[in-house]
Order: structure tokens, then sequence, then C-alpha cells
């Protein structure tokens, strides 16, 4: 019933693409991940609105819009509970949790200013790592450097 | 012996597994027996330098002249097409074509691992900024057998800068596989970063921290000491409190092991004083020459030649 209120208070879609379950403060950063601030199709977003397992949530839906894996997985970076719902002619057709991938190539800046990627004209590749509380880290293929998730820049 | 090493790049130490390591050790102690063998026949290794280093160039050098090859390359950026702004892809694309091997030392960090992707040729890392250096660590683990007679659970005492001293890191990752004891001795400031740390927790072994040298000096196998570089701390009234903290003297080697060795992988500036250079437990300049023997059994490796 939560769910339901909490979608009431930002329209439905028709056809597009629901993004649920985003953490409260990396709405704008989804926002700006997926470039939507250039998009020319309905965007409607919420955000601190109530969500039973996470207490604060942030809420995206794009109309006429549907992602490729490859800008999924940038989102995963920020929220990596989302779900992404896909939407067509007001009925969910497909559901599912964005998947952190276990490489991550070529959208994230490596952060040691000394690194090959951030001197040459090198395209940036991390392995997607865990450090031992559990918390995502990524390592530069290239510098192996352990990148926290404060300093992930996208390109 | 055909090796498995053949035609690969060596650019981390973690690219080689045990088995890796032990053939490359065993090669070396063939070339300490016989250094002067004649197997490049005309083959040409280049040594590309983009910053100097006299120790790891020269001993590279050293090697392919031992084992009768030729070298090309530069010993700085500024007597290479960098100076002109070439990049490194094209740098190492172009020597490619006049060489069978490239040992490279670059500044940028993660500068191998991309040179060992474009080059058709395999790449030796001689050390990737602040990053890699493999033959140092290979070097430091034939030394540490040879002294020792075994590389399985020794205590290994490391001393000095152990937050930006990329020697004791892969030190530490590749001791990992053999099993190890580690003592670790540091100015708060300069302890071993918790990444490395993980890595010893991973491998089920046990380190443990200390702010004293005299400390660890009676329960070391392997006394492993680095210099402590000014420029890395951020206060330099903080520099100049640990400075001098860790100066060993030929005096203090009294209460350590029979067959304790003194390890460094120099240059070293006043961290030892050179009253200890004539004990017999002071190894670092046997360790130099180690080096030798380990770049040749890994270009005759790489090369399918051992």
């Amino acid at each position: 019933m939560n769910t339901k209120r909490t979608e009431l208070k930002v329209s439905a879609i028709r056809n597009g693409t629901v993004i649920d379950h985003i953490p409260a403060e990396s709405v704008f950063q989804v926002f700006k991940i997926l470039n939507l601030d250039a998009s020319d199709k309905q965007v409607y977003f919420g955000t601190n609105l109530e969500s039973k397992k996470y207490g604060k949530k942030g809420l995206i839906k794009i109309s006429d819009t549907y992602f490729k894996p490859r800008e999924t997985n940038k989102i995963a970076l920020v929220a990596p509970n989302a779900t992404l719902i896909e939407i067509k002619d007001y009925d969910v057709v497909r559901k599912g949790k964005v998947r952190l991938p276990h490489q991550i190539d070529g959208i994230v800046k490596c952060f040691n200013p000394k690194c090959v990627t951030n001197n040459q004209k090198v395209s940036t590749s991390f392995l997607v790592t865990q450090d031992h509380k559990g918390e995502m880290k990524l390592f530069c293929k290239y510098c192996e450097k352990t990148m926290a998730k404060e300093n992930i820049e996208f390109i | 012996m055909m090796s498995t090493l053949k035609g690969h790049s060596l650019i981390s130490i973690t690219d080689y597994s045990k088995e890796d390591i032990l053939k490359i050790l065993d090669i070396a102690e063939e070339f300490e027996a016989d250094p002067r063998q004649n197997i490049l026949g005309n083959r040409v290794i280049a040594s590309l330098f983009f910053e100097p280093s006299t120790r790891t160039r020269l001993s590279f050098e050293s090697a392919v002249q031992y084992l009768g090859g030729r070298i090309i390359g530069f010993a700085s950026a500024d007597t290479s097409s960098v100076k002109k702004g070439e990049s490194l892809k094209d740098t190492i694309l172009t020597v490619s074509n006049y060489s069978d091997l490239i040992v490279m030392r670059n500044p940028l960090d993660g500068s191998a691992r991309y040179a060992s992707e474009v080059s058709p040729i395999p790449i030796i890392n001689a050390g990737d900024g602040a990053n890699q250096h493999p033959t140092q660590c290979l070097l430091d683990l034939y030394s540490i057998r040879k002294t020792q007679g075994r590389l399985e659970n020794i205590d290994i005492a490391m001393v000095g800068d152990l937050k930006y001293g990329r020697t004791v890191h892969s030190l530490v990752q590749a001791l990992c596989l053999f099993g190890a004891r580690f003592h670790f001795v540091s100015p708060d400031s300069l302890k071993m970063p918790s990444s490395v740390k993980t890595v010893i927790k991973n491998a089920g072994l046990e380190y443990y921290q200390y702010t004293e040298l005299s400390d660890v000096i009676s329960l070391a196998d392997i006394l492993y000491m680095t210099r402590i570089q000014g420029e890395r701390f951020p206060d330099p009234l903080e520099y100049e409190k640990v400075k001098n903290a860790y100066i060993l003297e030929n005096a203090m080697l009294e209460q350590s092991k029979d067959n304790m060795k003194v390890l460094h992988p120099l240059p070293r500036v006043n961290e030892i004083a050179e009253d200890v250079d004539d004990n017999p437990k002071a190894y670092y300049f046997q360790q130099a020459r180690n080096g030798v023997y380990i770049r040749q059994a890994l270009i005759a490796a790489i090369l399918g030649l051992k």
C-alpha cells in the first residue's frame, strides 16, 4: 500500500522507466549520471519519499525512455539497491534490480592523478570489489589503487 | 626446460603464481652459478627509462650483456621522443619494431600495464611510478631464500616508510603465498595501509605493529630496512621528529638471531649506519647483485630460452 501511495505522489507514466529505491541523497547523482537534464522527455522525480525498507528513498520516472545495461550499470554505482521498472501502456512489463557488474569500463575516472588513465589516452577499467566491511570499492586495473565510493567521479 | 612464462609480460608481482616465482628463482640460481651464458645471440632488448634510475637500469643492462644480447634505448625522457610530445602508445609500438623484449620504467602509475596491452612483444616492468616494481620483489625473495634456505614461515621485520613504500607492499603480497609472520615498524603516520593488511588477513597470516626498531631485532630472520622520505610528510616538523627514529647501528645487531640478515632496496641515506656494512649480517650489497641474476632469469624465461 505504501508503495502505491508514494507512486501516486509522482504522476504515473504511460511508457517509460521508473527507477525506484534510489538512496534519497543520490537522486541528483542518478539524474546527472543519466544526463536527464538534457532529456526532452517528461521526467518526474521525488526524494525523501517514505520507504518501508530504506526509511527514505528517491524515485525517478522517465517517459518514453528505456535504458541499456551500460547506463544502468552506472546507476548501480551510486544506487546499488535501485529497482528498474519498465512500463508499457501503464503496465509493468519488466522489473528488476540494477546489477553492479564485476568490471566497470570507460565510465568512471580514476581518482589517482598519477594514473596513466589521467595522463594518456587510455580508457579506464576497474574491478568491483568489497573491503572487509562489505563496502563496495573499485580497483583500478592500471594503477592498482582502490577507490572508495565517495571518490567516484563519472567521465 | 621450456617455461610457461614464455612470451608473457611481467607487470605486477601478482601476475605470477607461486610456481612461476619459484621457477624464476631456480633459473636465477643457475645464473648465479654461471652468469656468463651467451644465450641471447643477436636478440635486442629495449631499455626504456622515462625517468632516471641507476641500480635498476644498470642491473638490467648488465644482465643483457652477461647473456650476450644487445641493448637499445634511453636513460631519461629528455633524450627520447617523449620530449616532442609522443604518446606512450606510439613509443611502445615503434620500439617493438626494433626489439624482442622491452624493459620499461615510467613515472606514471599503471603505465606498464597499459604498455603491455598495446605492445606486440613482452614488457618487463622496471617500475611504474609508485605502483609496482616486480623485479625488486623477486630479487628480495631470492635473497631471502638464499640466506634463510627457505621462503616458508619466516619472521620478517619491515622498517621505515610502510605507507608509501611500494617494495614492502609487493613483498608482503608475495610472501603471503609462502606463509610468514610480519613485524611492521613505522611511525604512526607511515603505517602499513589497510589494503595490504587485508591481504595478510585473507591469507590467514599474522602481523604485528611496532613503533620501536629495538622491539623487533631479536625476533627477525630478515630485517628489511627502508628509507623515510621527507617529501611524504605534509608537516615538515613531523618529518623532523621521525627522520632519525630508525637508524640501525652495528651494536644493535648483537641481540639478533644468528641467521638474521639485513636487507634494503637501496639507495640508503642514513637509516643504516656505515658500521653495519662490515657485519656479516649486512646483506644489502649482495642483494643488489642478486638483482642481476633475477633479471637474467626473467629475460631468459620470457624469451623462452630457459
